[in-house]
């Protein structure tokens, strides 16, 4: 194994190599990921380096391009095809509800998609409107994709690897904001990451559980509560579809209070599956409500107000103050 | 860019390309040869049992045994030509309408009147014959058999795509994004539309004000071209033109077959409501099937022996569907991914559960 240093967007680019040259049938396509090598960079040098056949251009069709990818992925391929933003990617709803998220299930099992819809999502990095949607719940109301996203560049890189191997189509929302965070990566390794949430924070007094962009943020809080006297564990949920259970429950058991946060919009959100979830199983385990820390329910706001809407420290903190301490 | 700006080589016809007249007789000034007699009366065959198919499937809703069924009555030599033109190694991509073509192919009748049955969605494997499974939400298949095509092409093997669509599916995005694709990616695919004046009640004059759907290509770059729908010597030498040129490299083309839908839309539609029964009437006379009998006066016995042969399907269409099979609950879970998550075990236990107390209720 070799360890390198790199940031989200570079460790990306590295895993989308690894698997073009280890799987002639890996195919890298979208708006711009050519020449450009996509406007965030993920796809860097691969038309240079892997030839137009293994990373091309497509005109700009959202619907057009996931569609493409199915018939491809029906005909012995394994296209990787990129969505140029969150919000962008509405036009290829019909083309991942009807078709990728089902084809396996229509067929018996007989025609496997093997996919991976590569979206750049969610705020905090100053976008103009259209740029910042947390469109997880979306995807992960659809049965039939596995739904994950790393808050790691480590994690990118090894979740994106498995994310490229699986027999199933995955839908995988790289949070923009983290792209430029840099840490060592262990290269030339798959993760089974896929169903399984992480630790990333140990702490005895509450659990927050968080994912993509909001773990840095939970992280931050940990930190601050850390030094208030507060011991505040953090986990990493990766893996929406399939939700890990089983790790989120016994972290919350653990602690006996949870805070869920994340930055998409509250109402039938992600956030409020995970809260109902912990709660149907952790109930006696639990000294109080579960509390999330979610967007505001409005439309994603301007860049001068977002930060009114991003679940931040201090609200993460205030949540943790409202859980019952009184009780213990 | 070079862009030359010149369209004529895209154009269709001035009129669909007919060859034989719809009194069974060769028009006199055709612009293409005829095909050549063994596939005539492979095709009779084929259309004697279509039509066959169409009817005993339409007969079988009335009994209850299928939910609904979109007949392609009248549409057989549509059906039957798509089918036939293409080589085993190719692909189909056939709609909700075109069950017919499906089985042309090969698929087993049963098989594909397995999602009207009720039992499953597809009931074949779409390997077996390359033939992708119905697709109900219109023109959403049109990327697909483009992206089969592409795959192929990448990896240098010679498959040729015929994608499938409705007059109304024209107006999808999807149909447009599809069209594109192939012209960029020069994806060897035949986009074939039937042309059945509706999409449900709707007249194609409230669908599109292009001069003929076979137009539209030109604004991909794609050649188009029109053709008698209910006259399957055309469309044999038509789309049979386009599969071959589309394996040699020259890329996608668009073929409007011109024809029209004799029964309403499903069973469960009342076509009363929108048309003149005279209107129908007056296409009664261009039925494919009598103007190729017509023309390849095929003697009693002949005729006798096709009859019987599609009969043989009919009734092997009636035991299928008449046999109730039971469905597996278990299979609810089994296909979601590759491997059932934790909830979805967790669920099929629950459901099982349920079932067995259900049982020991009874
Ligand atoms: C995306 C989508 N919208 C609406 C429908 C409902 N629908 C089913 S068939 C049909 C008419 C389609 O007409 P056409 O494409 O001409 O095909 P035809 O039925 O005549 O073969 C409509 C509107 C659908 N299946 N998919
Ligand atoms: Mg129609």
């Amino acid at each position: 194994m070799t360890h390198e240093k790199l940031t989200m967007a570079q460790a990306l680019n590295r895993a989308l190599r690894d698997a073009m040259t280890e799987d002639p049938s890996v195919v890298v396509f979208g708006e711009d990921v050519g020449p450009l090598g996509g406007v965030f960079r993920i796809t860097d040098g691969l038309t240079a380096d892997f030839g137009e056949d293994r990373c091309f251009d497509t005109p700009l069709a959202e619907s057009g391009i996931v569609g493409v990818a199915v018939g491809m992925a029906m005909n012995g391929m394994r296209p990787v095809v990129e969505m140029q933003f969150d919000a962008f990617a509405y036009p290829a709803f019909e083309q991942i509800v009807s078709h990728v998220a089902k084809m396996r299930n229509r067929t018996r099992g007989r025609v496997a998609l093997p996919m991976v819809i590569r979206i750049p999502y969610a705020g905090g990095i100053g976008g103009v409107e259209h740029h910042c949607d947390s469109s997880e719940a979306y995807y992960a109301h659809t049965p039939g994709l596995h739904v994950v996203t790393p808050s790691t560049p480590g994690d990118a890189y090894s979740m994106l690897r498995e994310a490229i191997a699986s027999p199933d189509p995955v839908v995988f929302l790289e949070p923009k904001k983290l792209y430029w965070s840099k840490e060592e990566v262990e290269l030339g390794r798959s993760s089974a990451a896929i169903g399984r949430a992480v630790i990333r924070r140990e702490g005895t007094d509450a659990t927050i559980i968080a994912y993509g962009p909001s773990v840095p943020v939970a992280l931050e809080a940990a930190e601050v509560a850390d030094r208030e006297g507060r011991s505040l564990q953090v986990v990493d949920v990766r893996s929406i579809v399939p939700f890990d259970d089983e790790t989120i429950c016994a972290a919350v058991r653990s602690t006996g209070r949870a805070v869920v946060v994340a930055e998409a919009a509250g109402f039938a959100s992600v956030a409020s599956e995970i809260v109902a979830r912990v709660t149907e199983r952790c109930f006696h385990s639990l000294a109080a409500p579960i509390r999330r820390v979610a967007g505001l329910d409005i439309p994603y706001p301007p860049p001068k107000l977002e930060h009114l809407y991003l679940p931040s420290v201090d609200r993460i903190l205030d949540a943790v103050d409202d859980l019952q301490w009184e009780n213990s | 860019m070079d862009m030359t700006g010149d369209a004529d080589h895209l154009l269709p016809s001035d009129s669909p390309v007919t060859l034989i007249g719809t009194d069974g007789h060769p028009v006199a000034d055709a612009s293409r040869p005829l095909p050549d007699d063994a596939e005539l009366r492979r095709a009779l065959a084929s259309l004697i049992t279509a039509r066959r198919l169409n009817d005993q499937a339409y007969a079988l809703v009335r009994q209850g045994r299928l939910a609904v069924y979109p007949s392609s009555h009248g549409q057989e030599a549509c059906q039957v030509a798509a089918a036939q033109v293409l080589d085993d190694g190719d692909w189909l991509f056939p709609t909700y309408r075109d069950t017919v073509a499906a089985v042309g192919r090969g698929v087993d009748p049963v098989e594909a009147l397995t999602l009207l049955k009720g039992d499953w969605h597809c009931g074949w494997d779409p390997y077996e014959h390359k033939v992708a499974p119905h697709a109900t939400p219109l023109a959403t298949q049109l990327p697909h058999a483009v992206g089969v095509a592409h795959a192929a092409r990448l990896r240098g093997e010679s498959t040729v795509v015929m994608a499938l669509c409705g007059d109304g599916g024209t107006s999808e995005g999807d149909f447009h994004e599809a069209l594109n694709f192939a012209a960029v990616l020069r994806a060897p695919v035949v986009f074939l539309i039937q042309n059945n004046e509706y999409a449900i009640s709707v007249p194609l004059a409230r669908q599109t004000a292009a001069p003929s759907l076979a137009h539209k290509g030109v604004g991909y770059g794609i050649p188009g071209e029109r053709v008698d729908g209910n006259d399957i010597a055309a469309l044999l030498s038509v789309l049979g033109e386009a599969v071959a040129r589309a394996r040699d490299g020259g890329g996608p083309q668009l073929v409007e077959a011109h024809t029209y839908r004799m029964q309403a839309h499903t069973n469960a539609d009342d076509a009363t409501r929108y048309r003149a029964d005279a209107d129908v009437e007056a296409w009664v006379a261009r039925d494919p099937i009598t103007r190729l009998k017509t023309f390849l006066a095929p003697g009693d016995s002949e005729m006798a022996a096709l009859h019987e042969q599609a009969e043989k399907v009919a009734e092997h269409v009636r035991d299928g569907l008449n046999r109730d099979v039971e469905p597996d609950p278990a299979d609810l879970f089994a296909h979601v991914y590759a491997e059932p998550t934790p909830q979805l075990r967790e669920q099929a236990a629950q459901l099982a559960d349920d079932q067995m107390r259900e049982g020991a209720l009874r």
